[in-house]
């Protein structure tokens, strides 16, 4: 799929200010497309037309992850054990885009509760997504068909999606957009089907850093029913957009064992930002490059092992006639409906937090957040900003993917997982292609300073040829 | 630390997973290696624990009524149920 020009939100909110288009043609123009699109590529599982009022969104369409809860609509996390589950709330994120008039016109395909970075762990029952570049590739995940939808339409739109150690930046970058993911507890949780509580953020993927900038400012705020959500100001992000990036103070991280045309792209970024004036410098975090991945995965999977307690095929999701003993039935629930890296995980999860284990696992993965938060509190004295490649290498086949273990798959994450451990705010867009697959960097700054993200990040889309 | 087949099995059991033989199989190697990748952080030196990203203190909201969940929307994805009661498994 060839990259086309998009209608920014803005643009779109133009075109029906001048009545060059109406909201049902919009909506009605968009549905159809996605819907020959998600027929080849499956980036949509479930579509609905769901709108409520009228405001300054009215007549743009919406995807949401399918983590996220929308009022009626079959909503499953990528779970053959959420079956038939519709919510009967809205997602404080998808009530607050509601109430600017868009319209949620679909439900996008991910893998199954998040556990995964390319989308291919959807659970019993789904298609897997592929890459709109290169059908042979992942599109990468957990928020595999938000970027993917996001990427392959030519209408205005943006995707709800949401990352616990890089399911936002991760597919966004393999498919060639840009995807936002705030700080924890910029964008409220409540109504999602969590992965792992102290690390779930929701954060948009556009086409455009400027669309990335209006809908994070819709998405973030202050909301009673998630406590983790943070008091801090909301700020214009988009008044952030279009100011200069003169004496910011980048730090590159350029890792060995990283795909030579991301290498390249990285140093042609880097000589890009000090002809916009920045300073750059190379810096390096050992302690998160070392320690990062078996933290992230010891909290999330520790943490996830608690949520995934509530699915037992009572109350919601699938259900079958309630005759055995408890403990019968719900493991016959958990054990037919739960995919395989879904039981990997709870395993795993279970396994830390077992009494015994707790103190050297659970326990211990806590202390060495706290060296990580150190360390990335420490290297924000220095800079404003880091610039890294979002992921090591560009966008596998799914039969290189086939071919490497678990360990090897989860260390994939070695770039994405350290911002996300640390609760840090980044941002991919992408800067450069290697044949037809895009390559994405990676923007972090520290806690509530998105603003700087999105400056920088405009800065680099504008000045890329 | 060592992944036997029977603490695979305690395990499962306690997150109520029945593993079939082919399951067990596959997961025990791989358990092992990523339990064992997992110990590396035992080269740090201790500190304080860190649960959340930034410090969260507790959130109370006023003691008074507020609309919640109604007996019918809760009951509204609930397959069996019984005079307004979720139907569940037997417990004894």
């Amino acid at each position: 799929m060839t990259p086309h020009k998009t209608p920014t939100i803005r643009e779109h909110i133009e075109a029906l200010r001048n009545k060059s288009t109406t909201p049902e043609e919009t909506i009605a123009s968009f549905t159809e497309e996605a819907k020959t699109i998600s027929k080849r590529y499956h980036y949509i599982t479930t579509f609905c037309n769901e709108t409520t009022t009228k405001g300054i969104l009215t007549g743009l369409p919406v995807t949401v992850k399918d983590c996220l809860c929308v009022r009626g609509v079959e909503t499953k996390a990528s779970s053959a054990i959420l079956e038939g589950y519709k919510p009967v709330f809205n997602a404080t994120s998808v009530q607050r885009v509601l109430d600017k008039g868009a319209t949620i016109t679909g439900k996008t395909a991910q893998d199954e509760f998040g556990y995964g970075g390319f989308a291919v762990n959807t659970g019993i029952g789904f298609e897997i997504p592929t890459n709109p570049h290169d059908e042979s590739r992942v599109c990468g995940g957990s928020s595999g068909g938000s970027a993917g939808i996001t990427s392959a339409t030519t209408k205005p739109h943006f995707s709800i999606a949401e990352s616990t150690g890089g399911s936002i930046v991760t597919p966004a970058s393999y498919c060639g957009v840009v995807g936002l993911c705030p700080t924890y507890g910029r964008v409220s949780r409540y109504g999602l089907l969590d992965y792992a509580n102290s690390l779930d953020k929701i954060g948009p993927i556009t086409k455009t850093v400027e669309d990335a900038a209006f809908a994070l400012e819709i998405l973030s705020g202050r909301d009673e029913k998630d406590p983790t959500s943070s008091h801090e100001n909301v700020p214009s992000y988009t008044k952030a957009l279009g100011k200069s990036v003169k004496g910011m103070r980048i730090g590159i991280i350029a890792p060995e064992g990283t795909d030579e045309s991301i290498l390249n792209n990285v140093h042609d970024t880097k000589e890009l930002l000090e002809e916009l004036g920045a300073t750059t410098t190379t810096i390096e975090l050992p302690l998160t490059d070392s320690y990062a991945i078996p933290t992230y995965y010891l909290l999330a999977l520790t943490e996830t092992s608690t949520n995934l307690a509530k699915y037992c095929g009572l109350r919601y999701g699938y259900q079958e006639v309630p005759t055995d003993s408890y403990n019968e039935y719900f493991t016959h629930i958990r054990s037919t409906r739960f995919g395989k890296e879904a039981k990997r995980r709870l395993l795993l999860g279970t396994f830390a937090r077992m009494a015994g284990y707790r103190n050297a696992y659970y326990m211990k993965a806590l202390q060495a957040r706290t060296h990580i938060l150190n360390e990335y509190a420490q290297t924000f004295g220095k800079v404003d900003c880091i610039l890294s490649p979002t992921m090591p290498i560009l966008a596998p086949t799914f039969n290189e993917l086939s071919k490497i273990t678990p360990l090897q798959n989860y260390l994939m994450d070695k770039l994405t997982v350290g911002p996300n451990l640390a609760g840090l705010p980044h941002m991919t867009l992408p800067t450069g292609w290697k044949g037809s697959l895009p390559i994405g960097l990676m923007l972090t700054a520290h806690h509530f300073q998105e603003e700087k993200l999105i400056t920088l990040a405009h800065a680099i889309e504008r000045a890329l040829p | 630390m060592k992944i036997t087949k029977e603490l695979l099995l305690s395990v499962a059991k306690n997150c109520r997973l029945e593993l079939t033989p082919e399951e067990q199989e596959e997961f025990l190697p791989q358990l092992q290696e990523i339990i064992t990748f997992f110990e590396k952080i035992e080269e740090l030196p201790a500190t304080t624990i860190s649960i959340h990203p930034k410090p969260i203190v507790n959130e109370w909201r006023d003691d008074v009524v507020a609309p919640s969940l109604s007996q019918e929307d809760a009951l509204k994805n609930v397959k069996f149920s019984s005079r307004g009661f979720i139907r569940g498994p037997k417990t004894q």
